[in-house]
């Protein structure tokens, strides 16, 4: 009886994966059903995350229209990466790839980049003088790293004098990773902060204290370092629910928090941060540091009318977007997705995914003249890790409610190894399939 | 995570896989098919091979999780986060187990495949129905 019931379990199997594979084969690119043919003229400014994503599925909707992307850099950028080869656990090349690897069929890539954006004239310039018209415009630029606003710090110095950052590119993940690596044979003071401006991936400069507290712990040197994370204001994180437990594991770790504490300069040869403060100006000596520098809307972006007014988005020149439709307030063919979106929350590559259907939505039922009711909610998300082997998948909304993928099935507030694995082997492939249109 | 759809997973699978995707699918459909020629061919399992089979398979679970930690640059420990690590943990076991035990059942059958020619063969050859 057992074996025969076994013999049935088998067979059972085997017609799952018979059918499981004949639905592989099956699949190609998700097409929609029906193309929208169109003569329209569209301009993608920035090739990253959310511009090649843009660039996909606008060619899988349309037929015939005229898509040129605009990108000076020919490598792109797997930034979720940057936290891993920080971390020792992947080379640069993880992060490394070629913006051609990914362009669809029919699109146009021009590699320069926007010099000045025109949203009255509807073109752009590039850098390199060429003046494109457009019928749509999709602003996908991400943002730029504010270094030189750190008094003294300069992304030369990063990998040397106990001077890392995560952020500046692969080549300074590594080096940070190198870094780090002779600070948890040594030990001593490992200082963390972030800026006070938005920025991308908010729990980055958390997990890369969990990451060296981990390391520091491997090596036995922990009981000989202290970690200081500095917070720009009076919360770890902007989502209140999540702030309350960063500070539990911070506790938990022995991690000392200073609040309201702005870095405004570094002095490599001394090894001193100094940091704005309520009470003024504080010092805070380091043998290794992770800088998170200022970050702002590309200075094309700032420059241009696209930029909020007014506002808490306007001093770093954020794009004035609906916070649910990405569509601009003033200029209707203009939609900004991805980092520069001047939107509360949604500066990760989960947002992208979330952000670039409903721009996209928008955008061909203009062209089709028709109405879109996608709508996006802020999703955000960032796995945080908080050892290596183990991260919480901390995913909300622009309400500050948690929004987990998988509800009652994996914890978001929990340091799980399942997250974890999300984070190490399928974060990547989502995010290439993403690029692709397929995710 | 809206619409969940099913193709996402293919995508991902295929970008997580990179060139060993569709090797892999192809190993995997023609060790079922063959599990389905050989059962055919014997008319049922046959229970002493399955027995070894099995044996190696309970071998195979532990390798499939290993080979996870490994990938996954993890320690044992990290498999106790919460009781989702201990499902999943289980679930690597019984893919790795079961894919281990299919595979050395169909390779045993399939080496025997020359032996049963021979004369008199037919008669060790166990089927469940001859051993009931
Ligand atoms: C250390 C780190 C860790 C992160 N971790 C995570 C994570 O765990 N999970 C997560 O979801 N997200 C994470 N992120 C965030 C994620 O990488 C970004 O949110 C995402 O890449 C944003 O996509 P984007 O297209 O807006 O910008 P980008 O991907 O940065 O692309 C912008 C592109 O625009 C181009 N560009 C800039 N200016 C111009 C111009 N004037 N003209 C033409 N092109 C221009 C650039 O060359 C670039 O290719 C992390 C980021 C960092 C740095």
């Amino acid at each position: 009886m057992e074996v025969s019931s076994r013999g049935m379990m088998t067979r059972r199997a085997l017609l799952a994966s018979v059918a499981g594979a004949a639905s592989l084969i099956a699949s190609g690119p998700v097409l929609s059903a029906t193309k929208l043919a169109t003569k329209a003229r569209i301009v993608i400014a920035g090739a990253g995350a959310a511009g090649l994503s843009a660039a996909s599925r606008l060619s899988q909707k349309l037929d015939g229209a005229d898509i040129v992307l605009i990108d000076a850099r020919k490598e792109h950028y797997y930034q979720p990466g940057f936290t891993l080869i920080a971390a020792g656990l992947q080379p640069k090349s993880y992060s490394i790839s070629l913006t051609r690897d990914y362009l669809p069929a029919g699109v146009r890539l021009v590699e320069d980049s926007v010099a000045a954006f025109e949203p009255e004239q509807s073109r752009v310039r590039t850098a390199g003088g060429e003046t494109i018209g457009y019928d749509f415009l999709i602003v996908a630029t991400g943002l730029s790293l504010d270094y030189a606003a750190i008094e003294g710090m300069d992304t030369a110095l990063i990998g040397r004098d106990g001077i890392g950052s995560v952020y500046a590119g692969p080549e300074a993940a590594e080096a940070t990773g190198r870094l780090m690596a002779q600070f948890a044979e040594t030990g001593g003071v490992g200082l963390f902060h972030r800026p006070a401006t938005e920025m991308k991936c908010a729990g980055a400069p958390l997990k890369y204290t969990f990451l060296t507290d981990d390391r520091l712990r491997s090596t036995g040197m922990r009981d000989r370092s202290e970690l200081i994370y500095a917070a720009q204001n009076k919360v770890l994180f902007s989502v209140p629910i999540v702030s309350e437990k960063v500070r539990m594991l911070f506790e938990d770790r022995g991690v000392k928090v200073r609040h309201d504490h702005v870095m405004t300069a570094i002095d490599p040869g001394r090894k001193i941060a100094t940091f704005k403060t309520p009470s003024g100006p504080q010092q805070i000596g380091f043998d290794f540091v992770n800088v998170v520098p200022p970050m702002r809307a590309p200075q094309a972006v700032r420059a241009s009318a696209l930029a909020w007014q007014t506002g808490p988005f306007a001093a770093d020149g954020w794009m004035e977007v609906d916070m649910h439709t990405l569509r601009h307030k003033r200029f209707a063919n203009v939609f900004g997705v991805g980092d520069v979106a001047g939107v509360p929350k949604g500066k990760t590559a989960a947002s992208v995914k979330w952000q670039v259907p409903v721009a996209v939505d928008h955008l061909v039922a203009s062209l089709a003249g028709t109405t879109s009711t996608a709508h996006y909610n802020g999703y955000t998300s960032c796995p945080l890790i908080t050892a290596v082997g183990r991260a919480m998948l901390v995913e909300f909304d622009y309400e500050n409610n948690l929004t987990p993928s998988f509800p009652g099935v994996i914890a978001p507030l929990e340091e799980l190894w399942v997250s974890w694995v999300m984070k190490k082997v399928a974060l990547k492939p989502t995010y290439i399939a993403m690029l692709r249109g397929q995710a | 995570m809206k619409d969940l759809d099913p193709l996402v997973f293919v995508a991902v699978f295929q970008e997580m896989l990179g060139i060993l995707f569709w090797p892999l699918v192809a190993f995997v459909v023609l060790g079922a098919v063959a599990l389905l020629a050989v059962l055919i061919r014997d008319r049922g399992l046959e229970s002493r091979r399955l027995v070894r089979a099995e044996a190696l398979g309970i071998l195979g679970g532990f390798a499939a999780i290993a080979l996870m930690l490994w990938v996954t640059a993890s320690n044992p420990r990290d498999l106790l986060g919460g009781p989702i690590d201990w499902l999943v943990t289980l679930a690597i076991w019984i893919a790795g187990a079961f894919g281990t035990t299919i595979f050395l059942y169909v390779m045993q059958s399939l080496l025997s495949a020359r032996v049963r020619t021979v004369p008199g063969e037919r008669d060790r050859v166990h089927t469940f129905k001859a051993a009931e």
